[in-house]
């Protein structure tokens, strides 16, 4: 019955308009609106963020622009293509961030970024968009669920690049990396034992983590969540002032530009990770449901998309996409809040950054490439 | 592949039956964590909201950090070598100036800046928290705070800061040994931990400054103080008071460091004295030297250059960086390992006609006697006399029976070669070479020739003044080995010397060898027997000179016609009273043609310090 259902999108396409622009340019309309929507509320706050910094918000709608070019592009490659590339993209990713951590150019004592020239790249932001797609490629070639070799190949494949992005070291990027591919294998529906041996080995792997891997200043953040007090001139200084920018705004908000906590800088990283408080002070928990909704239906979307795409691959993949959103929202709008613990994560499409706003578009446009498959491209 | 052989087939319904299940769990789980997200948000927005209202309004509260006084550093007889003295400098807090590139413009037509003072400010001004005050010029004159004085109501947020900021009471005397503390840099800046410098000014660049700094530094307090919306301090409300650093009791001793410096003149050169039962440096000589202060006035680029670019390196620690061959004053350890192999004994001659030959080749090796007397030493030459008179035959001859591994493996033992792990960064290491050494470094097979010219100390050895001065503290105690050390107190924590493994050798030879350093300086034809005149004590001691160029076959060193910064360097090392030894030390003058230069230095060094001891 289920297959019968399928079928019918098929049917629709005949009997469509010819000169819906979206349907030519295979757009999805409701993910188009949200993401819209998204853009022009992340450039008002970022606009009070800023300092009303305008040279800096034209510099952000060019990324804007440039994300959106790029999504429509994305969208309408076949999903067969990202089929074909994904191995070799996901290899070449591996070796840059092979490259990185040998001659990685370092900020902060961190070393993220591959200089070549006046080029500077971050090759994580390629694992990020690469790696939940060729494990979706190689779960959707076996029969699911996957048998333990191929569960096993699978983790190899997954955490080589998480412990070179965590080894350089970006906790955040490597939990993002990490958890939107567990999402997928999660998806292809891995068994329920190996769910919770996961979680089990997670927990005990965590204590070589804190011993050997983690530096002082993530440590530090860790246990600043369990008392910001402690830590006043350092690290608990951030969480203290953006729980009290948060609280400050009650239901209402301070109103736009009104913000003492942001416009007096007490806020730091207002316009990147922290810029959720800048939101949450100007526009009180009003503005912060709207924007949770925003959120959720676009995941829901997302999720929608996957139910009903036509091959397993792209199942798997718009769902990785989808899910991976989820975990920028969950983890941004928690460590924000105080919930968990500071992990360099921006806001989707929300916070200042070239980079993180191409790379999301470019999978949006993805998710829409999925969705119009069974149109397109349905076989 | 792996799963066809299991005879199942691909199952696309139950597939996408599994899938959709589990996308139902997974909106489950991301309606729950969205709700969950919700609700923190409420927490905080609506149930808090008060708490954070008041405190976010409170934020005209500000958090100001208050710096800890730095350690000041004493010498061993508590006379003061480090003070911190009031200072004046000029800051500004960037949210109480309504324009600040106007500001800083202003305050540019007023007083003298310099382009480091800018970009220093401007790095500084990114990392911080709000309404701390940055700092822009330092070493504020009198006049200058006049002028900003009048001028106060066209600089909003600019202030005049009065903190304590290091002073050298003693100016050049210790630099070498004291280092100096300087502005943080703006590199310095982007790797300093953020919290530790909140507030700071300065930071130990080099010598025991840099070495100790965290304990030198103390630990940042900080207060909260109400302000109002101009940011004028209302009243302080809470406040954790720093922590000032522990201060720092050396080893040293002033006096003797005077009488060291003086004795040297205008030479260039080091001298390092040592407390052998101890490790503990007496005295640390570089010269030419510098003074410290300079450096935490903010010291001009122009000047800076200066400094570092003259021919002199006063910059350069000599004691501690400064590498020179050793020469002669090699010779007792070789003698010793020639003891203990049981290759000599104290009567074990050899003929000395002014040279040496290998068995088999036509260079001659010469000993420094054939150009002034035409000939060798004596004809036969026994240890004692060649380490009194200096006899390079004799250590030909022996160096060719240890070979260079076999020197390498006792002299080693002595400390040559490695660093001394003496408290001041940057020490060098030295060479004492092997074939291996050789092989790794240079490439190519070792030369029985070049054996010889390392058993006089020529050749690839190198020393530094420390390592020579803790070499002469090894044979002053029969062979305890300690790692040399200027700090003694840490507030009132004593630091206790580390000690090493020692140089393990029979009683005899170490009385051999200590017979004969005494023949240096009080036998009749002692190298160094021009010190002994009206010594009251017994001094041991061993000379050696230093080539800085090389003399080709068949040529002689002729001091009057080479250049000056060609001539020879002056060794010395020594340690007394021989019986009981309370100092052991090396002296370098470079460039000073020969040993006998450095003998007066190292004799008024020593006299002052064992006159000291009896008066105490």
């Amino acid at each position: 019955m289920q297959d019968v259902q399928r079928q019918l999108p098929l049917e629709r396409k005949s009997t469509s308009s010819r000169f819906d622009v979206t349907k030519i340019l295979n757009i999805d309309l409701p993910i188009m609106l949200i993401v819209l929507m998204l853009t022009v509320y992340g450039s008002v706050v970022l606009y009070s963020a800023s300092g009303k910094d305008l040279d800096l918000l034209f510099r952000q709608f060019k990324f804007y622009l440039l994300g959106y070019v790029v999504m429509v592009f994305s969208a309408n490659i076949p999903i067969n293509w990202y089929a074909r590339w994904s191995p070799l993209l996901y290899s070449v990713g591996v070796l840059l961030l092979f490259a990185v951590f040998f001659f990685g150019d370092g900020a902060k004592g961190a070393q993220r970024w591959l200089k070549i020239g006046d080029f500077r790249f971050q090759p994580s932001e390629l694992i990020k968009l690469v790696l939940p797609m060729f494990v979706g490629l190689y779960l959707s070639k076996q029969i699911l669920p996957p048998r333990l070799p191929n569960l096993v190949l699978c983790l190899l494949v997954i955490l080589v690049p998480t412990i070179l992005i965590l080894l350089q070291p970006d906790l955040g990027t490597s939990i993002l990396v990490f958890s939107s591919s567990a999402f997928v294998l999660f998806m292809a529906g891995i068994g329920w034992w190996y769910v919770s041996g996961a979680f089990v080995s997670l927990a005990l792997g965590s204590i070589p983590l804190w011993l050997y891997v983690l530096k002082d200043y993530q440590k530090q953040r860790i246990l600043t969540l369990l008392d910001p007090e402690s830590d006043k001139l350092g690290a608990g200084w951030n969480i203290i002032q953006s729980k009290t920018a948060i609280g400050s705004g009650g239901w209402s908000g301070k109103g736009w530009l009104a913000g003492t906590q942001s416009q007096l800088d007490f806020l730091p990283e207002s316009q990147t990770d922290f810029i959720i408080a800048v939101l949450a002070e100007e526009f009180g928990l009003r503005g912060v449901l709207i924007l949770l909704i925003l959120y959720l239906f676009l995941i829901l979307r997302g999720l929608w998309i996957a139910f009903h795409a036509e091959s397993s691959f792209g199942r798997l993949l718009a769902g990785g996409i989808a899910m991976t959103f989820f975990i920028y929202v969950f983890v941004n709008m928690g460590m924000v809040a105080g919930l968990l613990p500071v992990v360099g994560v921006p806001l989707p499409l929300f916070s200042l950054g070239g980079t993180s706003v191409v790379t999301l578009l470019f999978s949006i446009g993805i998710l829409m490439a999925v969705g119009g498959d069974k149109r397109v491209f349905g076989k | 592949m792996l799963i066809r052989k299991d005879n199942q087939l691909k199952d696309t319904q139950r597939e996408v039956f599994v899938f959709e299940r589990r996308v139902f769990i997974l909106i489950a789980l991301v309606s729950i964590s969205l709700f969950s997200i919700a609700v923190r948000y409420f927490n905080l927005q609506i149930t808090e909201y008060e708490l954070y209202r008041t405190a976010s309004d409170r934020n005209r509260v500000h958090l100001q950090p208050i710096v800890a006084n730095r350690g000041l550093i004493y010498d061993r007889n508590g006379v003061l070598l480090a003070d911190n003295k009031p200072f004046y400098s000029l800051v500004i807090v960037p949210e109480l100036s309504v324009d600040l590139a106007g500001t800083l413009r202003r305050v540019k037509d007023l007083i003298e800046l310099s382009d480091t003072d800018e970009s220093a400010f401007l790095q500084r001004l990114k990392r911080r928290v709000p309404y701390e005050a940055v700092p822009l010029r330092l070493r504020l004159s009198e006049s200058e705070i006049a002028i900003l004085a009048v001028h106060q109501h066209e600089l909003p947020g600019v202030q005049v800061d009065a903190r304590l900021a290091r002073y050298y009471p003693k100016g050049s005397l210790f630099s070498h040994s004291l280092g100096y503390v300087g502005r943080i840099s703006e590199e310095e800046t982007r790797k300093l931990d953020q919290v530790s410098y909140r507030g700071a000014f300065f930071i130990g660049k080099v010598g025991i400054e840099n070495q100790y700094e965290s304990v030198l530094r103390g630990q940042v307090g900080y207060q909260n103080t109400e302000t109002d919306a101009h940011g004028r301090v209302l009243r302080s409300l809470e406040r954790v008071d720093p922590k000032a650093g522990k201060n720092l009791t050396l080893h040293l001793d002033s006096s003797l460091q005077e009488v060291a410096e003086k004795a040297m003149g205008n030479q260039r050169g080091a001298l390092v004295a040592i407390d052998p039962l101890s490790g503990g440096i007496l005295a640390l000589v570089s010269l030419p030297t510098y003074d410290g202060n300079r450096f935490v006035e903010g010291i001009s680029q122009k000047e800076f250059s200066k400094i570092r670019e003259s021919k002199d390196g006063p910059l350069f620690n000599r004691a501690v960086q400064g590498q020179y061959p050793p020469g002669s004053t090699i010779k007792p350890a070789i003698g010793l390992a020639g003891l203990e192999a049981g290759l000599i004994n104290a009567d074990t001659e050899v003929a000395d006609p002014g040279w040496y030959k290998l068995p088999g080749e036509d260079r001659l090796y010469r000993d420094w006697t054939l150009r002034i007397r035409g000939t060798g030493h004596a004809p036969r030459v026994n240890l004692e006399m060649a380490i009194a008179e200096s006899c390079d035959v004799y250590f030909y001859d022996l160096a060719r029976r240890l070979t260079i591994d076999g020197i390498n493996n006792f002299v080693g033992q002595f400390g040559l070669g490695s660093r001394t792990g003496i408290d001041i960064p940057g020490e060098a290491n030295g060479i004492l070479p092997s074939a291996k050494w050789k092989l790794n470094t240079l490439g190519g097979p070792w030369f029985p020739g070049e054996t010889l010219i390392v058993g006089i100390g020529q050749g690839y050895t190198l020393a530094s003044p420390i390592q020579l001065a803790n070499f002469a503290a090894i044979i002053a105690t029969r062979g305890r080995r300690f790692v040399p050390n200027l700090v003694h107190f840490i507030g009132d924590e004593r630091v206790f010397p580390k000690e090493l493994t020692s140089v393990a050798a029979e009683d005899e030879s170490w009385d051999l060898i200590h017979n004969a350093m005494l023949q240096v300086v009080h036998g009749e034809r002692g190298s160094a027997r021009t010190m002994s005149s009206n010594l009251k004590y017994m001094v041991a001691g061993k000379t050696g000179t230093a080539q800085v160029i090389g003399v080709a076959q068949g040529e002689f060193y002729d001091e009057d016609a080479v250049a000056d910064r060609h001539r020879n360097h002056g060794l010395f090392i020594a340690f007394a009273p021989a019986e009981a030894p309370t100092i052991a030390l090396a002296v370098i003058i470079e460039n000073g043609g020969s040993s006998q230069v450095a003998l007066p230095v190292a004799k008024a060094v020593i006299d002052s310090w064992l006159d000291e001891e009896n008066k105490g």
